[in-house]
């Protein structure tokens, strides 16, 4: 950072002073019903994507499934194989209630495992940096700011650009955008600990140092690494929507809720809105209870702000 | 409403028109493609050829449906086999007062191809031809071989003045200090990605246009653009996506005309490879490329339901196509007919062939070049599908499609094993998809360039090339014609749909549909 | 002073050279500009003129290198499809682009704040917990599905604003904007505030934020304790302290301003340069792709360094430093 504080350096990311107990955490979390609904909505939503092949009605990525006659029809329309589609159809014929849950899995995937990844990777780096100090960790932290100061959704989009589409590059974008929150975020709690003297007594011990990162400073990193992998998580989901949009995204023909998005666009001034409104609608809800859950986190976790 | 108005009511509307008085009265249209530039000749493609046509004339010019009509020039004939002689129009000035003549036809001729950084030059059409001054008001074209499309490639060349404008860079036509055309318009304001502004040309030779000013609007994203219509932002616009015109059609303040385009959507298939790289058995295993196989390619035509294409993907808005360029047109066959769908007989064809149990192939094809093309892609995955070809469908941007269509395979070769693509005859007759789509592949002739299925039949060769030699328009149209029944019985491509092209403007506005997609001001109506 | 700034260029320069060459080479793996370009009816010679012309058939670093030796002299190349300087380009779109952001950001603030403020302030009241609810749906609404709506409701159906496209520009002290026209300024409504939402909720978040550990803050409980008016506490002591915060973080964010008018510019139809850039993508106009990037990356700089040197200047506790921390 280039900015430096005389007075007391205050930590880059809040961290808890004591590792609150689960249950006392599980407590405070729930006291909240606007929490209590969005972990609901989004345990729900979860739960549908996942059941989607045995809920779903068709499997719109099976294209002997999809038939181009049903293209367009209205929601409660009835299918040319007998089935009821509740949500009505897009152009090429999909069931939309299908198509959403199957474009849900795809969304959550990608915002997931783009999540998980950019967490280790950003993890590994951040605790290096701060375990190593001096050289090392200053090349380190100037690269996270650097990206940092980069807004993710360019970067993504120059990505995308250049490495093509895809949903395995799709990822790979959304990791390189995201890890240096990660990174940041555990350095600036390792780094806390790491000045405590458990840890140098833990040293002294002759613990391992792989065991001293792991078994110490790790779980100490935990309450603030959930909350920015809860942010993340919604805003890598938001990113691939927009990406997709853009046409730079996923392909076509395995779509995501963006790509229904925006397959439904063009339908927008016709009249049919439920093909880009119910994914809309679909992407909306999963965004918004993940922000929701990642707020209360954020409250409970960080006992600066929870009054 | 306007629907489907034929040519002879434009024609008599424009007549009207023409003894109407001009009103001083604001146009602004909203179009869906933006010009590269506004030197006529920096880019040859179609949105900047259709802003050249507003400014600048060509010697000769295309009407609606792409029949040469006098231009710049009054009349033309061949002389002999190799030289044509055309008596060009008197009286005619530039807007900058100067008087056109035959020096201005001769140093546009050099300028022309010559465009430095030209991303496509229009070498293509001035390649071979001499143009040579006769007198003021006489210029002969001459040519190494007898070439029948002197008239079609002249009038793809718009003509710039020789004080100025054959000497003037891109820089200079588009910060516009040059930009002096003898055109319907002049054009007073280039703001790129914004607007083209364009004043009327009071000393116009032809028709005046109605409209004292024009706006032209470019609002790439479709959505948007009907957004503008319906808002009032502009007062018409062009591309109208297939999704709204039902919409639109059943509000009683636009009209809608619609006319049939020179773009046929059609299906390449690999005929040059034994082992076709997105083709294998069920199991996953190798097999012997099934689509060099005729009766193969019968079956694949013969799976694809175009009416239902057409009335569910294309929303009704297509024209079902058995050919190369739809009726009309120059050198198209009479005696060709739309193949019907027939699934029974596509499955008795792939059991005939040798591939009763089907096999598995991905196709491909753009996803942001042609009207709807993904959709279609995907209907046609489905259709084959049914007929027991395991289909995998993938569509991509068009700025990797066409590098990997054309030459992503070893060896530069095409990658594909089967393509959605789309032909428009930029000349408006049958040599032109023929010379590019069906002609074997030969680099150094220049034929085939777009042959992407490498389908080679050297009986249909001499046949184009015979009728790119014939001037005689009779013998020539017999032999477009039979070059185009023997590539349709061949299957060297299978031709899905004529592209149907629809403007929306405000009621009391109407435009005649041109088939080239050009939305020209000159043409609208104000009734 | 004088030494930070130096450093922070000369880090800038390596920055914009990596970057250039990561996405010189990035781009030039990615499809073929050629097939862009060309007209479907030019046989193969042109497409082999147009390869060469273009330099295409050169080797990638040598390709670079002649860009490098360009960019030395100010010259970022041309545009493939424009046939134009590409640095000229984007500083033609770049004022349209300008203009979008700073009316999104002020938007942010003038609506931001007042609400954080009054969330902030009185957090247990409803109307509180509607604006922050709010600032939620704010932060999950994608962009580009707002804008829609926003198009379908005010244009479309209500017919009170323009869809498309910028308006009537006028000169004023010395700038042109269509701030300073009536249809300027109608068209630049939507656009805007598509792209001020995100921002919205952000100051919103932040000045509740600021506003709640203020409060309970020694010197503000001083101040209300002296007797001084409601009003004066807020508005002097406490956006004192809350306008730090806001301000650096605005200031970064300015940043992802332009760069979120990519998909703004596209709904809207807005001739700006993210405009210019997603086409460029789209059709590979590699030049354009690579000096809009060195151009964002210089911004981005001064940017950073603006908000640096006012971070200083509000918040007299911190100065700039001349280590890292």
């Amino acid at each position: 950072m280039t900015i430096e504080h005389t007075d007391t350096a205050a930590p880059v990311a809040p961290v808890p002073k004591v590792q609150a107990p689960w249950r006392r955490f599980a407590s405070e979390f729930f006291e909240s019903w606007i929490a209590r609904v969005a972990l609901f909505t989004l345990l729900a939503i979860i739960a549908l994507a996942l059941a989607a092949p045995w809920i779903t009605p068709q499997n719109p990525y099976d294209l002997a499934q999809v038939d181009i006659m049903d293209g367009r029809l209205s929601p409660g329309a009835e299918a040319f194989a007998g089935y009821t589609m509740w949500l009505g159809s897009d152009g090429a014929g999909r069931d939309l209630y299908s198509a959403i849950l199957y474009g849900l899995r795809i969304s959550l995937a990608v915002g997931v495992a783009s999540g998980i990844i950019a967490l280790v990777i950003g993890s590994l780096i951040g605790l290096f940096a701060a375990y190593a100090g001096g050289r090392i960790e200053t090349i380190i932290m100037r690269l996270v700011d650097l990206q940092l100061s980069f807004p993710a959704a360019l970067t993504a989009l120059i990505l995308v650009a250049i490495l093509g589409k895809g949903i395995d590059k799709i990822i790979i974008a959304l990791v390189l955008v995201q890890w240096a929150y990660y990174a940041r975020t555990v350095r600036g709690s390792a780094i806390v600990e790491r000045r405590k003297e458990y840890i140098e007594a833990a040293t002294c011990l002759g613990l391992s140092h792989g065991r001293i990162v792991m078994r110490h400073i790790m779980p100490n990193c935990l309450a603030p690494l959930i909350v920015v992998g809860t942010v993340q998580t919604a805003h890598a989901i938001a990113l691939e929507a927009t990406l997709s949009f853009l046409g730079v995204g996923l392909p076509q023909t395995e779509p995501s809720l963006g790509v229904l998005i925006a397959n439904g666009y063009e339908y927008m001034l016709s009249g049919r809105y439920w093909i880009s409104v119910f994914p809309g609608l679909a992407l909306l809800l999963t965004i918004v209870s993940i922000n929701l859950v990642g707020d209360r986190l954020r409250d409970v976790l960080n006992p600066r702000l929870s009054k | 409403m306007t629907f489907r108005r034929t040519a002879a009511s434009a024609v008599a509307l424009l007549a009207v028109m023409a003894t109407a008085p001009a009103w001083a009265e604001k146009l602004s249209i909203g179009i869906a493609s933006e010009a590269t530039a506004v030197d006529p000749h920096f880019h040859n493609l179609t949105p900047n050829n259709m802003i050249s046509a507003h400014v600048y004339d060509a010697l000769i010019g295309q009407d609606e449906k792409q029949r040469l009509i006098p231009g710049l020039a009054t009349a033309w004939k061949p002389i002999d086999d190799t030289t044509w002689e055309f008596t060009l129009r008197e009286g005619v000035t530039f807007h900058d007062g100067s008087a056109f003549t035959a020096d201005d036809v001769v140093c546009t001729w050099e300028r022309a191809p010559n465009v430095p950084n030209s991303p496509s030059s229009f070498g293509t059409y001035t390649k071979g031809k001499t143009v040579e001054k006769i007198d003021d008001f006489t210029i002969h074209v001459k040519t190494e071989k007898p070439y029948p499309l002197v008239p079609n490639d002249i009038s793809t060349i718009y003509i710039v003045s020789d004080e100025g404008g054959c000497e003037g860079t891109t820089e200079q036509f588009n910060d516009l200090s040059v930009a002096r055309g003898t055109g319907p318009f002049m054009i007073t304001a280039y703001e790129p990605g914004s607007v083209i502004s364009l004043k009327r040309n009071d000393d116009y030779w032809g028709d005046k246009p109605q409209w004292s000013e024009v706006d032209l609007k470019p609002i790439k994203s479709a959505p948007s653009r009907v957004a503008a219509l319906l808002s009032g932002d502009v007062d018409m616009i062009d591309g109208v996506p297939t999704t709204d015109i039902e919409t639109l059609k059943n509000r009683d303040d636009l009209t809608l005309s619609q006319g049939s385009s020179n773009r046929v959507i059609y299906l390449h298939m690999d005929q040059f490879r034994e082992d076709s790289p997105h083709i294998t058995a069920k199991d996953g295993g190798k097999i012997k490329n099934p689509l060099m196989d005729q009766r193969v390619r019968l079956a694949i035509s013969k799976a694809i339901n175009r009416d239902a294409i057409v009335e569910r993907v294309m929303e009704g808005v297509a024209i079902p196509a058995g050919q190369l360029l739809p009726d009309g047109f120059f050198g198209v066959s009479d005696n060709l007919e739309i193949e019907k769908y027939d699934p029974k007989t596509a499955r008795a064809l792939l059991a005939e062939a040798g591939y009763g149990d089907g096999f598995s192939m991905t196709i491909h094809g753009p996803n942001d070049r042609y009207i709807n093309d993904a959709k279609i892609l995907e209907a046609i995955g489905q259709m084959l599908s049914r007929i027991g070809i395991q289909t995998a469908v993938e569509t991509m941007p068009r700025s990797v499609f066409f590098k990997r269509a054309s030459r992503g395979g070893e060896g530069d070769l095409p990658e594909f094993s089967l393509v959605l693509v789309g032909w428009g005859a930029g000349s408006g007759e049958a040599s032109s998809p023929l010379k590019s789509l069906i002609h074997t592949y030969d680099k150094d002739r220049g034929f085939g360039a777009s042959n992407r299925g490498r389908h080679s039949d050297a009986a249909i060769d001499k046949m184009i090339e015979d009728a790119l030699a014939t001037v005689d328009d009779a013998m020539r149209q017999d032999l477009l014609a039979k070059a185009t029944e023997m590539a349709m019985e061949n299957l060297a491509i299978i031709p899905l749909h004529y592209q149907v092209n629809t403007w929306a403007a405000k009621k009391g506005i109407t435009y005649p549909a041109r088939t080239d997609e050009h939305t020209r001001a000159a043409n609208v109506v104000k009734e | 002073m004088t030494v930070f700034v130096i450093r922070r260029l000369i880090q800038a320069a390596i920055v914009v050279l990596l970057m250039s060459m990561i996405v010189f080479f990035g781009v030039n793996v990615v499809g073929d500009p050629v097939d862009m370009l060309v007209s479907p009816e030019a046989d193969q010679a042109e497409i082999a003129r147009v390869i060469r012309d273009f330099g295409l058939d050169r080797p990638i670093y040598e390709q670079y290198w002649y860009f490098m030796k360009g960019a030395a002299s100010g010259d970022l190349g041309n545009s493939f499809i424009f046939g134009q300087p590409a640095l000229k380009l984007i500083l033609h779109h770049m004022p349209a682009t300008l203009e979008l952001a700073f009316t999104a950001l002020l938007m942010a603030i003038i609506l931001g704040i007042p609400l954080g403020l009054y969330a902030g302030l009185y957090p247990d009241r409803a109307s509180s917990k509607a604006i922050m609810a709010g600032s939620i749906f704010g932060f999950s609404l994608p962009t580009f599905w707002v804008g829609l709506m926003l198009i379908m409701i005010f244009a479309v159906w209500l017919g009170w604003l323009p869809a498309t496209g910028r308006g009537d520009t006028a000169t004023f002290l010395g700038i042109e904007a269509s701030l300073f026209t009536r249809d300027g300024l109608s068209h630049l409504i939507l656009p805007a505030l598509n792209l001020a939402l995100l921002k919205i909720s952000l100051v919103i978040r932040l000045t509740r934020a600021g506003a709640r550990e203020a409060i309970q803050q020694d010197y503000i409980k001083f101040a209300r304790a002296k007797g001084l008016s409601t009003g004066r506490v807020v508005g002097v002591h406490l956006m004192k302290n809350i306008m730090i915060p806001v301000v650096t973080v605005l200031g970064l964010e300015f940043g992802s301003l332009i760069a979120f008018s990519v998909v703004t510019e596209t709904i809207f139809a807005w001739p700006g340069m993210g405009k210019l850039l997603i086409e460029a993508i789209l059709q590979l106009d590699r030049p354009i792709v690579v000096a809009y990037l060195m151009i964002i990356v210089l911004l981005f700089v001064v940017i950073n360094l603006v908000v640096d040197i006012l971070y200083s200047l509000l918040d007299p506790r911190v100065r700039l430093g001349e280590q890292g921390a």
